[in-house]
């Protein structure tokens, strides 16, 4: 299962893809109208929290528990953001494996909800070099430059 | 036509306040997808929410593109090959709960992934700049996908290499 809300880490899920390959993925986001953009993979909406929304939290929290039981995903991956980080804790209390990369947007220090990741999550990732730290893993970034000819 | 978004989760009244008064000195449609806190449009129209495919022909037709240097902003732009100066987002000035868009901001200045101003003047500037030049092109373009690296390295976590 795929998850991200809406804006830049749908964006970066989504060049994720290759990873899902060959495997049936099931994604989540914030918003309804992005499931043309995955039109051949089952899609859910779950409700927009974050630290100044919390009740759409415990909600989001309370959809992501019943999608995580109907669909038995083997593993939960997450581009951000708080959502994210709440189907990745669902996850964890399931007893699945569950992957945070971080968005590409932290430059400087991993986002709150990937520290709180890397507390619980079987695969912490970073996209700059720099920030892999520990247990936090760099590996690349979606920002793939084609090469020049 | 030129196009201008800021994403979805909070207002930008400084670019758009700069944007309707630009738009009385140029000859060229303007399509804006912002919220505004106080400052009241005179001259444009704003969209707070554009749906995906409407974005995705927007995008595609643009000469080029004004943003907030949110990633979806940035990377949608380099995968449609398209020109993008962005606008960082300033905590200073309420536009954000974090100070992250103008670490991004500089980090995408410093790699050239993307033009930046960093103030309401540089952007002004650097508008003068690219309407006197007839073609103009982006500082780089992206795969359509990840880095080959990363998609392999979650494969492994997942067991499927």
């Amino acid at each position: 299962m795929a998850v991200a809300s809406i804006g830049g880490h749908w964006i970066q899920l989504l060049r994720l893809r290759p990873v899902f390959e060959g495997q049936d993925v099931v994604f989540v986001s914030t918003k309804a109208s992005f499931a043309s953009m995955v039109s051949n993979c089952k899609f859910y909406t779950i409700p927009d929290g974050s630290r100044k929304n919390p009740i759409n939290l415990l909600l989001s929290f309370k959809v992501l528990f019943k999608i995580l039981r109907q669909e038995k995903p083997e593993a939960i991956l997450s581009t951000g953001a708080a959502p994210g980080l709440l189907a990745l804790l669902c996850g964890k209390i399931l007893g699945k494996k569950t992957i945070w990369v971080d968005s590409v947007a932290n430059v400087e220090k991993l986002s709150m909800s990937g520290i709180l990741a890397s507390k619980f999550a079987t695969h912490v990732y970073t996209q700059w070099p720099d920030l892999a730290q520990g247990t936090i893993k760099y590996a690349g970034s979606v920002l793939a430059k084609e090469q020049k000819q | 036509m030129i196009f201008v978004t800021t994403g979805t989760q909070e207002p930008f009244d400084r670019l758009v306040a700069f944007i309707d008064q630009w738009s009385q000195t140029i000859d060229e449609e303007l399509i804006v997808q912002a919220t505004v806190k106080e400052y009241q449009p005179k001259y444009i129209k704003l969209t707070p929410f554009i749906e995906p495919e409407d974005f995705n022909t927007y995008f595609s037709i643009a000469r080029f593109i004004i943003g907030h240097a949110g990633m979806g902003t940035i990377i949608s732009s380099l995968v449609a090959s398209k020109v993008l100066i962005v606008v960082p987002r300033l905590v200073a000035k309420g536009e954000h709960r974090n100070e992250h868009q103008l670490a991004t901001a500089r980090k995408m200045n410093e790699l050239n992934y993307v033009r930046v101003a960093f103030t309401i003047e540089e952007l002004s500037l650097l508008l003068n700049k690219l309407l006197t030049q007839e073609a103009i092109q982006p500082l780089c373009k992206l795969q359509p996908f990840a880095e080959n690296t990363l998609i392999s390295s979650l494969r492994t976590d997942l067991n499927l290499n």
